[in-house]
């Protein structure tokens, strides 16, 4: 990946765009968005129907982000916005439009990089720790959400955590070993340094 | 199945008469705000707008206190509100529907004005390949009635569309006599919420008063008086994150052992959000003793028309006021 972390890259596409259509490629209506994702600044100019999670995946390469359900109901395609975990399934690419877009892929930070970190945010080394994952797949939007409920003190209980959590599904069934990953980053102050 | 997004046209508007002339000036037009009804919809088939007017940047979020109400703007979204310290401390019933509403992200992405306008659940207006629903082609018929009927209605239905309504913030709004603030083509209007729903009857397509083109601005919601009690009781399949079978939500001040004031809105069973009228009647001078509980909760579903999949829904929605209703007169709690 490129790290010019100031310059906007421009990664306006080719005439491919998502799903079939009667219409000629060329006649699609299409819109410019700015936004930046784990720090770096993006200008696209794609088919206006084109939601962040297509964006990320197919445009930016961040394959992070799952399509799991594409409708709101599984979480597998949650990041943060503007500090704050939303679906980026159900909204379209240019709705990012001067947002700060954060990825499981831009989660760790240099404050975690300790010797022991392996290159992980908290939240990470501690879903490795509790097993908190079998297949994976669900893991990513897990991570992001789990990281902004301890930001916004919601961790105080088992029951919190449950409940806070329950836009993101595991169909593994790894829920304990989630709810005692988070309940150990809560207890060991994770608040504080856990924010995006 | 892979549905096809229509393609259409985005358009960021960056005032409010210029959002409204462009929708109410094109019949495929719409607006944009959270989008998470909206695109799911799109994404299903369901909904294909030519042009999405996206109002997302425009001056309309928010939460203003006023004398005795608070003013939410259109574009607040359920978290802002469930956070705002008004509705922490005065109004319980409503931060409750929005945190029992939705998940943590779709509480930050969806907008009041966009809930108040949330389509129904119903699995048979939400596939097209369903030939058989009058609320996606008024005289096509309606396969729910005859087809799984667990989460439909059981108020308010007409031989035309059992389609529940599926919010649960409408139903403490109802209860609190909330009002809608459009901005339209001819200018702007308030519509008490009472009055912004209609009732499928002949016409299930018809789901409100707005016409094409009207923007939801803000809501104004009335405080509760100091010392009432309230709440929102939700009664769902699962423990969280799902639609309602059955809610309630109560709002009840008792002084000297008698209610003065009552306010109760029903949830998960109407094809509006309803206003339990007949048992606030029952109970508003009277002590809340179990037994005029009872007997509101009985009065509360009065006129409920059942298909086999949804009679369960009459007493699970009687005990569930009950139950709302013991929550917020038990003593000493």
């Amino acid at each position: 990946m490129d790290h010019r972390s100031d310059a906007e890259r421009d990664t306006s596409a080719s005439a491919s765009s998502p799903g079939s259509t009667s219409a000629p490629p060329d006649r699609l209506p299409r819109a410019a968005v700015s936004f930046r994702v784990n720090g770096t600044g993006y200008r696209l100019e794609e088919d206006t129907r084109l939601t962040l999670l297509d964006a990320l995946r197919e445009r930016l390469g961040l394959t992070g982000p799952k399509k799991g359900c594409d409708q709101g109901g599984c979480g597998a395609c949650t990041v943060v916005v503007d500090g704050r975990p939303v679906l980026s399934c159900l909204m379209l690419a240019v709705q990012a439009q001067g947002r700060e877009v954060t990825t499981i892929e831009g989660l760790a930070t240099a404050d975690d990089s300790g010797p022991d970190s392996g290159g992980l945010h908290p939240m990470q080394r501690a879903f490795l720790r509790h097993d908190a994952l079998q297949c994976g797949f669900c893991t990513p939007g897990q991570i992001m959400s789990a990281v902004c409920l301890i930001a916004e003190g919601r961790a105080g209980s088992d029951e919190e955590i449950r409940e806070y959590m329950s836009g993101n599904l595991c169909r593994c069934g790894a829920y304990p070993n989630i709810v005692a990953a988070i309940r150990e980053v809560a207890g060991a102050g994770g608040g504080d340094r856990a924010g995006v | 199945m892979a549905v096809t997004v229509r393609a259409f046209e985005y358009i960021r508007a960056t005032d409010v008469a210029e959002a409204v002339a462009a929708v109410s000036s094109d019949p495929h037009a719409s607006f944009l705000a959270g989008g998470t009804t909206q695109l799911d919809l799109m994404k299903d088939g369901v909904l294909r707008p030519h042009r999405l007017i996206d109002i997302g940047a425009l001056p309309l979020g928010g939460v203003t206190r006023l004398a005795d109400s608070i003013r939410v703007g259109a574009l607040t979204t359920m978290e802002e509100l469930a956070a705002h310290p008004v509705v922490v401390e005065r109004l319980p019933l409503v931060r409750e529907s929005l945190l029992l509403g939705a998940s943590t992200q779709l509480r930050n992405m969806a907008t009041i004005g966009g809930n108040l306008l949330q389509r129904t659940r119903c699995g048979y207006f939400r596939d097209p390949t369903v030939p058989a629903c009058n609320k996606r082609l008024r005289g096509s018929g309606c396969a729910a009635v005859t087809g799984a009927a667990r989460p439909h209605a059981v108020l308010g239905v007409s031989d035309h569309c059992i389609a529940l309504h599926a919010s649960d913030l409408t139903t403490a709004l109802v209860a609190l006599d909330a009002t809608v603030h459009v901005e339209g083509p001819g200018g702007p209007r308030s519509i008490p919420l009472a009055e912004f729903y209609l009732e499928p009857g002949e016409t299930p397509d018809l789901e409100t008063v707005l016409g094409h083109g009207e923007l939801i601005t803000a809501v104004e919601v009335p405080l509760l008086p100091v010392g009432t009690r309230s709440g929102y009781l939700k009664v769902r399949d699962r423990a969280s994150f799902d639609f309602a079978l059955a809610s309630c939500a109560a709002a009840v001040l008792v002084e000297d052992g008698v209610i003065r004031t009552v306010r109760l809105g029903l949830g998960g069973v109407g094809t509006t959000p309803r206003r339990a009228r007949a048992a606030e009647d029952l109970l508003r001078g009277r002590a809340p003793t179990p037994r005029a509980l009872r007997a509101a909760a009985k009065a509360a579903l009065l006129g409920a028309v059942t298909v086999p999949g949804t009679a369960f829904k009459v007493p699970l929605a009687e005990r569930t006021v009950l139950r709302a209703l013991q929550a917020v007169t038990r003593v000493g709690s």
